[in-house]
């Protein structure tokens, strides 16, 4: 089994330490991340952790069973590449300078789809959002110019396949005690949002 | 903080209960008495000490054990939980005495012992600052709880405890740790009583039975010709000790025992065939590789039981019966997983079997257990040299106890010894540290066994390495009183390593010549009777003087100094290469 890149998505309650107990999960078997996100999602606390590693599949799998058992995570999917939807975001600092006088680099930025996020007099911010082959190839181009700063985001990543998380979610609500509990509620009247 | 939030249930009873204003310290015992603990081990300091104060006044209701050192106290408080199926609870107070807890924290981890630790912690304004004794302690034991966290307002006390409690005991069981500011100890608040957790919206502790696996299990035993089971301490944990009886009785199948899950069936029961592994029984680790269809309940494919994994079982199908769906395909490929509870599982399961006995089958672990009598056991329990052995105590031991003790051991020779000889007629019984091997485990673990089980003989049994680890805990029995037996069997050597070392490192014998004190002088020291002998004539009286004696008393055996724990699969070898000599 060769290895890939696997994008990891963690859903997890909002709590204190858990980063930490799930990034112990990796550095115990030896295993670098790539690329690491974590974000509130579209319910209250509840945290989505998007995490891409270079792994056989085997132990991805193994993996996210051990941080699934973690008694604040409510669900972790591996998949690879084919499967999501995924994006980063780069900011490039170039000297504004340049881009006033150098029509060339105005023309890269049009063909990467840059768009300035921040113009002041010695410097500007243009952003891209894409596949890191898209970030690259600008700041490869912008490189002889005078690039003062790059800087890219953690992979964001959507998975394709669009009932996995809300059936898992309605399976533990039925493993659940009778007694009804407010978070339970709370989801129950936001049937779609975990519908991906 | 969402997993924290008050749900309806309380917000009702808020409204019923009187308020009252109490501290942080009480709010911790009212907790304690509510989850029917009786009894604590523990050991004061500084930032545990409001609890302590608290506790001056509940001391009717609260058995507190102090013991010698922190370590103590958790092994006391593993034994008492793995001998009363109950939560074991142990108070550390912060930076030192919460990092010697680590060692069983880890123990019970690995070994699925459910235990509360409530730890002390510098005030909240202090926390970062390095103050005195201030440790990260939920950041040292993050990798080796179920679940940790930090409270740092009395106002939490009530719902974390109850939410400790409630992962500490369900599902595969574990340690759980709770560290507690000072300022959150000694903070008064208005409590409304304390509410039980049976719910955390990501915590599934017990699993949907998947019904389609359960047939395909079935069908799979039914058609077997071969079939094997291999029990570990999911068994016991699960309290499904008459659902697997029924299970193996009805389909005849001989069943195996990891160390943990010794004693969940009696020894003697005929479908019983021994202890799997690197000191296993010769049957069952050669017949692993020579069964249709191997069965493991609750147990985990530790390595110490499969021995070389690409050499392991090939020939079989394999069906995993287990709570925790990360053990499923962790170390063996399963066939057909059963996740679930073994005690909802395996009765599904039994009602599909076919009746059966494979006497055959069950016939060739007879075979090969008289070939193991002869070449290993018979001389193991009836040494014709003069140097006593270690089997020959167990044994005697089985005869006086009439097999009804329970066994704390220690880790090493003694306990393999111990494991394989020892005979149990009820479960909760054997008490052994298995997946960590903590030395230092069987004394303390003992003293914990008997307040978990007071009304039961134990009896700890210990090498005299291990004994050394933790011999102040004498203090602790000298103190409380703990009728505890303690058993040296003594070598002269760390006799496992020394083992090794004979059979891989050309009797290279490393720093394993320990010496030890006159364990007479230092049981007397501590108002414990105590008797040595090194002569075979002696053992069966002063065993029976010992396990007569109304509490406490410690009797150190000399035993053979070269002796090694047969039958063995070396390390890197398949299980069916196991060596009778």
């Amino acid at each position: 089994m060769n290895k890939q890149e696997y994008t990891l998505s963690i859903f997890t309650e909002n709590q204190i330490g858990l980063l930490n107990r799930i990034a112990i999960m990796f550095s115990r078997r030896k295993i670098n991340v790539e690329s690491l996100n974590v974000s509130p999602t579209e319910i209250e606390g509840i945290s989505r952790f998007t995490i891409v590693i270079n792994e056989v599949e085997e132990v991805v799998s193994k993996l996210s069973r051990q941080i699934e058992k973690q008694v604040e995570v409510l669900k972790a999917y591996y998949n690879t590449n084919d499967d999501v939807i995924w994006q980063e975001l780069a900011l490039y600092k170039v000297p504004t300078s340049v881009i006033s006088e150098k029509a060339k680099v105005e023309r890269l930025l049009r063909e990467y789809g840059a768009q300035a996020v921040a113009i002041r007099s010695d410097y500007t911010v243009f952003e891209t959002v894409g596949h890191r082959q898209e970030t690259e190839g600008l700041l490869e181009a912008l490189a002889p110019y005078g690039l003062i700063e790059f800087v890219r985001s953690a992979r964001v990543a959507i998975i394709k396949n669009s009932e996995g998380f809300h059936l898992k979610l309605k399976e533990f609500e039925q493993q659940e005690p009778s007694e009804a509990i407010i978070e339970n509620e709370f989801l129950d009247k936001r049937d779609e949002v975990f519908t991906m | 903080m969402e997993t924290l939030a008050i749900t309806k249930e309380e917000e009702s009873a808020k409204m019923a209960q009187p308020i009252t204003s109490i501290s942080g310290g009480q709010a911790v015992l009212e907790a304690l008495i509510a989850e029917d603990v009786t009894t604590i081990f523990g050991y004061p300091g500084g930032a545990i000490m409001p609890i302590y104060d608290a506790l001056y006044d509940y001391n009717d209701r609260l058995e507190h054990i102090l013991v010698r050192h922190e370590q103590g106290g958790i092994h006391a408080a593993q034994g008492y939980a793995r001998s009363s199926g109950k939560v074991g609870v142990v108070f550390a107070t912060s930076g030192p005495g919460a990092t010697n807890l680590v060692t069983g924290i880890a123990d019970a981890m690995i070994d699925s012992t459910p235990l509360v630790c409530i730890t002390g912690q510098v005030f909240a304004h202090l926390l970062g600052t390095d103050a005195f004794q201030e440790t990260d302690v939920v950041n040292i034991t993050t990798p080796v709880t179920k679940w940790n966290y930090q409270v740092t307002e009395a106002s939490e006390i009530p719902h974390v405890l109850a939410k400790a409690f409630y992962i500490a005991k369900t599902g595969r069981p574990g340690p759980v740790l709770i560290d507690i500011t000072k300022n959150a100890q000694i903070e008064k608040f208005d409590y409304t009583g304390y509410i039980p957790c049976n719910h955390i919206r990501s915590y599934r502790p017990k699993p949907k039975v998947r019904k389609e696996y359960v047939e395909q299990a079935a069908a799979l035993i039914n058609e077997a010709k071969k079939p094997f089971v291999l029990f570990g301490q999911g068994v016991v944990l699960g309290g499904a000790e008459k659902e697997f009886t029924n299970f193996i009785e009805k389909a005849g199948l001989p069943s195996a025992w990891t160390i943990l899950g010794e004693s969940a069936i009696p020894t003697a029961h005929p479908l019983n065939v021994g202890m799997l592994g690197m000191h296993g029984n010769y049957a069952p680790n050669v017949l692993t590789n020579d069964c249709d269809v191997l069965i493991a309940v609750g147990m985990r494919f530790d390595d110490r039981v499969t021995g070389r994994l690409d050499k392991y079982a090939k020939q079989a199908k394999i069906i995993h019966l287990d709570i925790d769906p990360a053990e499923i395909d962790k170390n063996v490929k399963t066939t057909v997983p059963v996740w679930g509870d073994c005690k909802e599982t395996l009765p599904m399961l039994t009602e599909l079997l076919d009746k059966k006995e494979h006497t055959e089958w069950l016939q060739h672990f007879r075979d090969l257990e008289k070939e193991e009598i002869k070449e290993v056991i018979h001389e193991e329990l009836n040494p014709t040299s003069e140097i006593m052995s270690m089997g020959e105590v167990v044994k005697i031991l089985n005869e006086l106890t009439n097999d009804d003790a329970i066994i704390v051991t220690d880790v090493g020779q003694h306990q393999m010894v111990a494991c394989r000889y020892a005979k149990f007629k009820n479960s909760r019984s054997n008490i052994t540290s298995g997946g960590l091997g903590t030395m230092g485990f069987g004394l303390p673990a003992a003293i914990g066994a008997k307040y978990g089980a007071p009304d039961r003989t134990v009896v700890a049994i210990a090498g005299d390495g291990g004994i050394q680890m933790t011999i102040q805990e004498l203090g602790t029995i000298m103190q409380f009183g703990a009728d505890v037996k303690i058993l040296i069997l003594n070598n002269n050597f760390l006799g496992m390593v020394r083992q090794w070392q004979q059979l891989f490192n050309d009797k290279r014998y490393s720093f394993v010549n320990i010496t030890s004190p006159d364990y007479v002088t230092v049981a007397n020291g501590y108002h414990i009777p105590a008797k040595k002998i090194d002569k075979r004539e002696d053992l069966k009286g002063a065993l029976k003087e010992m396990l007569d004696h109304k509490g406490a008393y410690l009797l150190e055996i000399m035993v053979g100094k070269e002796n090694n724990v047969f039958p063995m699969v070396p390390q890197g070898c398949s299980v069916s290469e196991i060596r009778l000599k």
